[in-house]
């Protein structure tokens, strides 16, 4: 389930943790955790490594969630893949959703 | 047509495509899964979990996904076809079925006690999928590559997809994500780019597809296969492959059409590779030098299939396709069965009618009349056929059902056992179809666990470590004939014997022949098993089976030998509706026999005093129709026998006066009557008269 919990010191982003699929059998309450983390804090860093699968609907919403918070200069970064990310932003190469650059490997959360 | 009217057939066609996996997955299990297959089964599955999000069965929507996502792994490459993954999806397929039993009994939501069934089943889904994900992260961490053979042989060529999905495919129940995974299994994407169209987060639909890809794609794959990838999906994405070595007018007609600004695509092409920069500037160049005339992307398609011949030999390869039996499902159309009774039904009044028009027709001595009836009758006649056509079903769907219970009841027992399927072809009436498969599951379970002996027993007499069941079908002088035949040790007389001897079924001292010994294992509490499994010998005996193949007014049969095996030949009519009648009659009575059944007619010699009349040199035995039913009246002054013949024996019927051919409606018996001997139904007569069908079998056995 989604969670947000507030954490750290006042520098530390918000941290939203996505856990199970992100499939369009999820995608309204994704997409509604996502933009309320958006209109809550300044800086997200986005908890991926409980994901268990993720479909089209799941990779439209992370770019859309990437796009919208650079578009309102929200530092957002995704953090900890699982290895259902990782395959898929591979495949995709959909490496700069990370903010890294291209033909940089990706980190595996275990 | 409203949602709920299409319900049944919701139901109706997801239990035909879990048969079709099942049947799928237990050839897999036989041999090496082809790719062919595994798409076949992926679709099956997919398309379940379509129509099942469609009336909103989201339990099985997500307990299907899960089959389906270990499928697509599979496709992909990532999850191996293994003996354990066949098994877990055999299980999936029963429990799937359970969900769809479910609802047709008119449980629309999830069921608790089910959904903790599909617990254990939904856990293990995930630990392959979980597995094959940690292998693909750990082991694949450059562009995905080709993992397998299954692309052919062949230079590997720069292709050039294009791709842009409609804004419901995710409703749809199509993954786009899964198409182009499933792309990597037949070449190298070298380069992805991913399009999006979005809209602001807030106002965006979540479950609205708004993506598009470009992708450079190195395979040596040809135009079809790749276009194949998408066969699915293509109702609801817009698919453009560029081939390789494409000419830059192309990418300008891709440009052109692609709902993006000309230079945003172009960069696109160069972003991932399929045009370098310097050809892009050409491009535009080109396109701004030509505003008023720019190539179609039409003809440059038509222009392809000009120089790919390859495509025509595809289309010649599916027509070819369409006469297999496999695809035959996609040319049929469903009719409510109820429906196709009352035409039935309509046929046999109009055959009633047609009889009596022709009766007073011959009375009116009408030529003209008379010759018009004859027309009449005849087409009449390929109504009949035509509507009975409409209710028969191959027998080959029964038959592959038991494949299943093959695999499942020899793994259980632990014996090597293989079925061996012919005349699957072999077409009966639905509703005979319908109501064979508890008999025949007992027969096949039978041959399986009393038939077979164990291996080493076997090959200590020198048969193949493995059993053999076979299962076979064929028509027959107006029956349907099914077998179901072992290779196994054969029935022991002595012990069949001593068995009815000890059940009470015969005295110690009784003679028997050997026919009337094997007849014995269809008494009523009948079992010779000495070791009772949980398979047979418990509960269902040869008796009920006996009794369900009666009732369909068929007959059983047992042959067997010792050390070779033995084989049980179940008769059948071929439809239970309509029948090709010999009228008789006796005084006023009149009978029909079954035309099927009848080998000649002979006139009676007056004083035959014994019960056996000379056919030829041969003994007849016979029984009299008038001392049968106890007809009054006086005797005829001639009499007739009609010779029938059943399962292999003669039998007279001596009957006074011969009628002639009739086709006559099988009406049933009233339920008064089902203990009456000798009569199978009944039947209207064109005078409206009734007519008694005589039961042949019974008629023979009397005679005997």
């Amino acid at each position: 389930m989604t969670q947000a919990t507030a954490a750290g010191p006042p520098a530390a982003a918000t941290r939203l943790s996505l856990e199970g699929d992100l499939t369009i059998y999820r995608a309204v309450e994704l997409r509604n955790a996502l933009v309320e983390a958006l209109g809550r804090a300044s800086a997200i860093d986005v908890d991926l490594s409980k994901v268990t699968e993720v479909d089209s609907a799941g990779v439209q919403l992370l770019m859309l969630v990437a796009q919208t918070a650079q578009a309102r200069g929200i530092d957002l970064r995704f953090v900890e893949l699982s290895p259902a990310v990782v395959e898929v932003i591979e495949l995709l190469q959909l490496r700069w959703l990370l903010g890294v650059p291209a033909g940089t490997g990706v980190g595996v959360s275990r | 047509m409203k949602i709920d009217d299409a319900l049944p057939t919701f139901i109706l066609e997801s239990r035909e495509l879990l048969e079709e996996v099942e049947s799928h997955l237990l050839s897999a299990s036989s041999s090496e899964v082809d790719a062919e297959t595994l798409n076949a089964i992926f679709r099956a599955a997919h398309t379940i979990k379509g129509s099942s999000g469609l009336f909103q069965l989201d339990h099985i929507v997500a307990f299907v996904h899960g089959v389906e996502s270990l499928l697509d792994r599979a496709r992909a490459g990532s999850v191996v076809l293994d003996a354990g993954v066949i098994a877990l999806l055999l299980e999936c397929v029963d429990h799937t079925r359970l969900l769809i039993d479910a609802v047709a009994a008119g449980n629309l939501s999830a069921d608790r006690e089910l959904e903790r069934a599909g617990e254990p089943l939904r856990r293990r889904l995930a630990a392959y999928l979980g597995a094959a994900l940690s292998e693909t992260a750990n082991h694949r961490p450059g562009p995905v590559e080709s993992s397998s053979g299954t692309a052919a042989p062949g230079p590997r060529e720069h292709w050039h997809i294009s791709l842009r999905f409609g804004r419901d495919v995710l409703r749809n129940g199509m993954d786009p994500l899964s198409f182009i995974r499933y792309l990597g299994q037949i070449g190298t994407l070298s380069g992805v780019v991913v399009l999006s169209d979005l809209p602001a987060i807030t106002e965006m639909d979540p479950e609205s597809c708004y993506l598009g890809f470009e992708l450079a794609f190195l395979s040596s794959a040809t135009k079809e296969a790749i276009e194949g990838v998408f066969e699915y999906v293509k109702d609801d994405c817009q698919l453009h492959i560029l081939p390789p070595s494409s000419r830059v007018t192309e990418y300008i007609a891709l440009i052109e059409t692609a709902p993006l600004e000309a230079t945003r695509l172009g960069d696109m092409l160069v972003r991932c590779g399929s045009l370098t920069a310097r050809e892009l500037e050409e491009a535009l160049e080109a396109q701004r030098r030509q505003p008023h005339d720019p190539p179609k992307l039409g003809e440059i398609l038509v222009e392809q299939r000009l120089v790919h011949p390859a495509v025509i030999d595809a289309a010649l390869v599916r027509q070819k396709q369409a006469g297999d039996a496999k695809l035959w499902e996609s040319r049929s159309i469903r009719v409510d069965a109820g429906k196709l009774d009352r035409l039935i039904d309509l046929v046999g009044e109009l055959i009633i009618a047609t009889a009596s028009t022709n009766l007073t027709g011959r009375q009116t001595h009408a030529v003209a009349q008379q010759e018009q009836m004859e027309t009449l009758a005849r087409l009449v006649e390929e109504v009949r056929e035509s509507a009975l056509q409409l209710r028969m079903v191959r027998i080959g769907g029964t038959f592959s059902r038991f494949q299943r219970v093959v695999h499942d009841v020899a793994r259980e027992i632990g014996k090597d056992i293989r079925l061996i399927i012919t005349g699957e072809d072999t077409e009966l009436d639905k509703t005979v179809v319908e109501r064979l498969g508890d008999p025949l599951t007992h027969l096949v379970r039978n041959a399986i666990d009393h038939g077979i002996e164990p291996s080493n027993e076997r090959q200590a007499r020198g048969k193949p470590a493995h059993g053999t069941v076979r299962l076979n079908a064929f028509h027959d002088s107006g029956s349907v004939v099914i077998e179901v035949s072992d290779d196994g040790g054969g029935m022991k007389r002595e012990r069949i014997r001593a068995k009815a001897v000890e059940r009470g079924l015969i005295g110690r001292d009784d003679v028997l022949r050997d026919d009337q010994i094997l007849e014995l294992v269809f008494e009523p509490g009948f079992s010779t098993a000495d070791q009772v499994t949980n398979l047979s010998g418990r509960g269902v005996g040869m008796d009920v089976v006996k009794r369900s193949i009666e009732a369909l007014r068929g007959t059983v049969q047992l042959t067997s030998e010792v050390g070779a095996g033995s084989t049980v030949t179940v008769r059948l009519p071929l439809t239970l509706a309509i029948v090709n009648g010999f009228l008789v009659g006796v005084a006023d009575t009149v009978f029909v026999f079954p035309l099927d059944t009848i080998e000649e007619c002979i006139e009676f010699p007056a004083a035959t005093p014994h019960a056996y009349a000379d056919l030829r040199g041969q003994m007849l035995p016979f029984v009299r129709l008038r001392e049968l039913f106890e007809v009054d009246g006086p005797p005829a002054t001639r009499e007739n026998i009609v010779v029938v013949k059943h399962a292999g024996q003669k039998a007279g019927v001596v009957v006074d006066s011969l009628f002639g051919e009739f086709k006559t409606v099988i009406k049933p018996l009233g339920k008064m009557f089902s203990q009456v001997k000798w009569i199978s139904g009944s039947s209207l007569l064109g005078t409206g008269e009734v007519a008694l069908i005589l039961d042949v079998p019974a008629l023979v056995q009397q005679a005997n």
